[in-house]
């Protein structure tokens, strides 16, 4: 035995980052299944060809930072960025949609700034974001989820989806409007004549077709990560629960002029995906406990926000996301704790010498 | 008893596995004597103690061989009887591998004790007595600091202690020594306990604090309250708070928060809130240390890990080398991955295993690499949070880490660096893996360093400033000196020519402030000028006179009154020419006044012609008419020194004490030529001696005031004094008047003011 000199604490925890990334993606797989029954091949496509170029990338730069590949790779993220965004992407989307995400999303978001710890910015929202303004007519066509296909219709085969894909050979009627889009256009109908009338919400069961139970597949993974205390839950809870009280407040008891339901909220669009896997990246987010709390209560108001008055985008997540990646270090300067001693938390820019007092 | 304890929950914390149960399987065993014992000097918090005994000085068990350095400090003692072989630098137990001043024992296998002062009536005692034998004993917290218990149970008489808190937590996994001492020894601990409410003027509330993994212990040592129950009805006052087992509620400050709900300020200690805590075992070496006399000379140390073949807690003794232990244990060094002293979470790896046993060493855990293995390669922070979760002291670790890579000091401070405990709860739970704990204390001793070398460096420029400012002070004080003797000498001068040019009214005293004043008109100066011109001449053409027409019959002192002449003459031509060049420069100064006269009038062959005539009177004097000559001169010099002290007086200058030493000094140098002189066979006193300066000042005056005396010369003595009277008076009221003024403006010389209205009065009342 040589005697080294090893730093206290000589015990560790069992979870690695790697664990964790690798939790946070089983975690996303009861969405996935149900993505993929409601659309099909399309959403597989997606994820391999964004795990592909996203693992492609990361190796690329960390070979030019001349930093050990396999060592980094082995932490995951670049595959856990890889699946938010490829769920985040239309199926179907031609393939370097796709892979200008993965450009986006890896090497200018996350390596430019660093790489892994030093983005201020959720990778995949910033790739999402990026080709949302810049590709809007391919970032908004969303295929139909299967609930809502008529009959004789099915789900593209994989040689259409393959098609479609690499060489954009349309799919004929394979397009629709979802429930947000719907609802947002809506300004003469009360919400059952609108629910009645729509088949996106007749042929769902609480908040419209094929989406209900995406939401729910994340919702579960969600829940499994908060049990694995991969994260807490003060700032998806916190969304989520703001999300709830707005668009309760503006409900307007099912009117013409309503937005929707507190139901509908959150279980349509990327709610879940968002306040599970998005709201909690750690990175990009406030750091305190009060801190995830105002962050998660802040995104929750932006997305209703841009969902009932925002021009033309589909979904307010990825917007909602970046600017308050933005303001957290604001709101981390303002919800330090309290150190154990201190009558009053300090601030990161008081030079004061210690306070003592009670 | 227990369940009706509020306890309040620790924030953070962390749950690492135990790993208690190996070495609790068999009780508390003993080593045989090892072939030497190494005691370092330094195994306590604050000064080393310094050695009493010699190399070769036979040792008695518990006998002191070295002893406290100060308050802040501890004895220490032979651990068993036999020969000190060595007092040197020997390996510590210290994370660095440093060494330190050590004595090397050799043991005589006798266990001689040395004579023990038991004591059974302690809790009658004074204070001060026990906690002098607690001193002597060299007890020191057995927790892990090392603190001097003597100095912990005698708080500030500021610090009123409501609650003792007794920390049988032990939270760090591995360690069970103070749980098997609990067990073993619950009744010693209730005595101890006692014994220390007594010390503590019997606070309101007494706690015991145990984790509830150490069922065993709880219920021992509340069987051994019951039991002091009944002969000591204090003991009802002692609580058993069991809470639940969470790292770090081992840490002082963790422990009364949780028993308490006190937190202790930032920057003080528990006393400060009325707390004091102390660790079971230090409570029993206490009570040991007052009931037995017996020093603290061993400890139980948990002896665990996969490495040894043998898990147990064992009674060391302080000084045991540590190889001879883990050898006596069956210790592998092949399996082994490292040897902690301490627990896993705060203990550190032990450089070398040829370092001994001290007062602090609560745990030697030596595990395999499967048990304990080595840590991963850290990898990037992710900010997850997971160690603000855990931190007990609520800081932000992650934030702390990213300031200490930048080195970012300010920042680091007021994220409150200095209140990490350094538990490494937030290493352990890193998913990262990064040794979070290792950046605060490198930030911490970097701190630290620079907070030395900028004391350091202030003081230096400190020192530097003060004498760069004392130089310039002494200089600017030189400065003053040199500008207020020369402004001195003007007055001086300028004043001797006012009086010389008033030689006719001798009696009047000119006022500097009014010969200054400076609200006269051209005119009026120039006329003064040409006035003071005028009345030098005179006082010149005066002085002269006397040279001219001799009187014949004074023939022995002819030489002498030349001499005096010619100072005289010397005197009158330096006003005069003094006189002419001020008014040639006012002249100058306003050319519109073109008239130019007496300028150049002086007769300057005249003071040469004095001169000659004196150095050659002077070469044809005798030895003795030399000294008397000598004499003369320094009487004449005198009698000028105490016209000058006079005027400083008057004017109340800043440079009198100079001039009166100056005077002083010719007074002696007159004396001392009155003794050479009578040394030749002449009596001083023939020669027209004027040593009284009162006497010789008014004699000036008189001498001055010849003409007035002429004038006067028909006037009765009373007439005569009624004149001086009336003088004297006029000067009375006039330095009244100054004194007064003085006085008003606050003036720095209103003393010497007041002192020369005083001698004015005396004078008068002599009259």
């Amino acid at each position: 035995m040589a005697l080294i000199n090893i730093t206290s604490p000589h015990t560790r925890g069992a979870i690695s980052t790697g664990e964790l990334m690798r939790l946070v993606i089983y975690a996303t797989l009861p969405g996935i299944a149900a993505l993929i029954y409601f659309f099909g091949v399309g959403v597989l496509i997606n994820l391999v060809l964004a795990c592909i170029s996203c693992v492609a990338f990361e190796a690329l730069v960390m070979k030019l930072r001349h930093r050990p590949v396999n060592f980094y790779l082995k932490d995951c993220s670049a595959l856990v960025t890889a699946i938010l965004l490829a769920v985040s992407l239309p199926p179907y989307c031609p393939w370097w949609l796709i892979v200008a995400g993965s450009f986006c999303a890896i090497v200018l978001a996350k390596q430019l700034y660093g790489g892994m710890g030093f983005n201020p910015f959720n990778p995949a929202m910033v790739a999402y974001v990026l080709l949302l303004i810049s590709f809007p007519l391919q970032m908004t066509t969303w295929a139909t989820p299967s609930a809502m296909l008529i009959d004789g219709q099915t789900l593209p085969s994989f040689v259409a989806a393959l098609e479609k894909v690499f060489f954009g050979t349309q799919i004929d009627g394979y397009a629709s409007a979802t429930v947000l889009d719907l609802m947002k256009q809506n300004s003469a109908l009360v919400l059952d004549e609108l629910y009645a009338k729509e088949s996106a919400f007749n042929t769902g069961v609480w908040a419209g077709a094929g989406w209900e139970w995406v939401n729910l597949g994340f919702l579960i993974g969600g829940l499994f990560l908060l049990y694995k205390k991969v994260f807490t839950w003060h700032a998806p809870i916190s969304m989520l629960l703001s999300l709830t009280i707005v668009s309760a407040i503006f409900y307007d008891a099912g009117s013409s002029q309503s937005s929707g339901s507190p139901l509908f909220h959150l279980f349509s669009g990327a709610t879940m995906l968002g306040a599970f896997f998005i709201v909690t990246d750690p990175v990009s987010s406030a750091v305190s406990v009060r801190g995830r709390i105002i962050y998660g209560a802040l995104i929750g108001l932006v997305i209703y926000v841009i969902r009932t008055w925002g021009t033309g985008y589909p979904d307010g997540i990825g917007f909602a996301v970046l600017l308050l990646n933005f303001a957290a270090p604001f709101i981390d300067y303002y919800t330090t704790p309290r150190t154990y001693g201190h009558s009053k938390p300090r601030r990161a820019t008081d030079s004061k010498p210690r306070d003592g007092g009670h | 008893m227990t369940s009706l304890i509020p306890i309040w929950e620790l924030p953070g914390g962390i749950h690492p596995t135990e790993n208690k149960t190996q070495s609790l399987q068999l009780p508390i065993g003993y080593l045989p004597l090892p072939p030497q014992l190494v005691i370092p000097l330094n195994q306590h918090l604050g000064k080393p103690a310094h050695p009493v005994v010699q190399p070769g000085d036979r040792v008695l068990k518990g006998q002191l061989i070295a002893a406290a350095e100060g308050t802040f400090s501890a004895n220490t003692h032979a651990s068993t009887s036999g020969t000190v072989i060595a007092i040197a630098d020997q390996n510590i137990p210290h994370a660095s591998g440093m060494t330190a001043e050590s004595i090397v024992i050799e043991p005589d296998q006798k266990e001689e004790w040395i004579n023990l002062e038991t004591c059974e009536d302690y809790l009658q005692q004074d204070r001060l007595v026990l906690l002098d034998k607690i001193r002597a004993a060299g007890v020191a917290g057995m927790g892990g600091a090392g603190f001097p218990t003597a100095v912990k149970l005698a708080p500030k008489s500021t610090q009123v202690i409501d609650t003792l808190v007794i920390n049988g937590a032990e939270c760090e996994p591995y360690i069970t020594a103070d749980d098997i001492l609990m067990q073993e020894r619950a009744d010693q601990l209730i005595e101890g306990v006692l014994l220390t409410s007594h010390i503590l003027h019997h606070p309101k509330n007494i706690l015991i604090g145990i984790e509830d993994n150490k069922p065993k212990a709880i219920a021992a040592v509340k069987a051994a309250v019951e039991i002091a129950q009944q002969t000591n009805p204090e003991a009802a006052n002692i609580k058993v708070v069991s809470f639940p087992t969470k790292y770090p509620s081992g840490g002082a400050k963790q422990l009364i928060y949780i028993l308490t709900g006190r937190e202790i300020p930032s920057g003080h200690h528990s006393a400060d809130i009325g707390v004091i805590c102390v660790n079971v075992a230090t409570t029993i070496a206490a009570w040991r240390a007052v009931r037995f006399g017996e020093p603290l000379i061993s400890r139980i140390t948990t002896l665990v890990g996969e490495a040894l073949s043998e898990q147990r807690n064992m009674e060391l003794l302080l000084g045991t080398p540590i190889d001879y232990v883990l050898q006596q244990q069956g210790f592998d060094a092949k399996r082994a991955s490292r040897v902690i002293m301490g627990g896993p979470m705060m203990g550190f790896t032990l450089p070398a295993l040829n370092v001994p046993v001290i007062k602090t060493t609560n745990c030697l855990l030596a595990p395999t690499a499967k048990e304990l293995p080595l840590p991963d390669p850290a990898q990037a922070c992710i900010r997850c949070g997971l160690c603000a979760e855990v931190c007990p002291a609520n800081l932000l670790p992650q934030q702390l880490f990213w300031y200490a890579q930048a080195e970012d000091f300010d920042r680091l401070e007021s994220h409150n660096l200095f209140d990490c405990i350094e538990c490494g709860a937030c290493s352990y739970v890193c998913p990262s893996s990064i040794p979070l704990v290792q950046y605060y204390r490198a930030a911490k001793g970097s701190i630290r360093q620079h907070l030395i070398e900028k004391e350091k460096s202030d003081r230096s420029r400190q020192r530097f400033e003060f004498r760069k400012e004392r130089l310039a002070k002494e200089e600017a004080e030189k400065e003053a000196k040199r500008l207020a003797r020369q402004k001195a000498a003007e007055e001086a001068k300028k004043q001797l020519a006012d009086k010389q040019a008033a030689a006719p009214v001798p009696a009047q005293i000119v006022d500097p402030t009014k010969v200054a004043a400076p609200e006269l008109s051209p005119d009026e100066q120039k006329a003064k000028l040409e006035r003071l011109v005028a009345a030098a001449k005179n006082a010149l053409e005066f002085a002269q006179k006397p040279l001219v027409s001799r009187d014949p019959k004074n023939k022995p002192i002819t030489e002498e009154q030349l001499e005096k002449q010619a100072a005289r003459i010397k005197q009158a031509e330096l006003k005069l020419s003094e006189a002419e060049n001020k008014l040639a420069e006012f002249l100058a100064q306003a050319p519109a006044q073109a008239a130019t006269p007496t300028t150049s009038a002086a007769p300057a062959d005249d003071p040469v012609a004095a001169a000659i005539a004196r150095a050659q009177a002077k070469m044809n004097l005798s030895p003795t008419d030399k000294l008397k000559a000598d004499l003369e001169s320094l009487q004449t010099r005198l009698q000028k020194a105490q016209e000058k002290v006079e005027a400083a007086k008057t004017e109340g200058s800043s440079n009198l004490d100079a001039l009166q030493q100056g005077a002083e000094k010719l007074q002696q140098k007159i004396e001392q030529t009155i003794a050479s002189l009578k040394e030749l066979g002449i009596d001083a006193s023939a020669a027209p001696v004027v040593s009284e300066p009162e006497k010789s000042a008014a004699e000036l005056a008189i001498e001055k005031a010849k003409a007035k005396a002429a004038a006067l010369a028909t006037m009765s003595d009373d007439e005569k004094r009624a004149e001086q009277r009336k003088s004297l008076e006029d000067r009375l009221q006039k330095a009244r008047e100054r004194l007064v003024k003085a006085e008003a403006e606050n003036d720095a010389n209103v003393e010497v003011f007041r002192s020369s209205v005083e001698k004015l009065e005396i004078k008068l009342k002599g009259m």
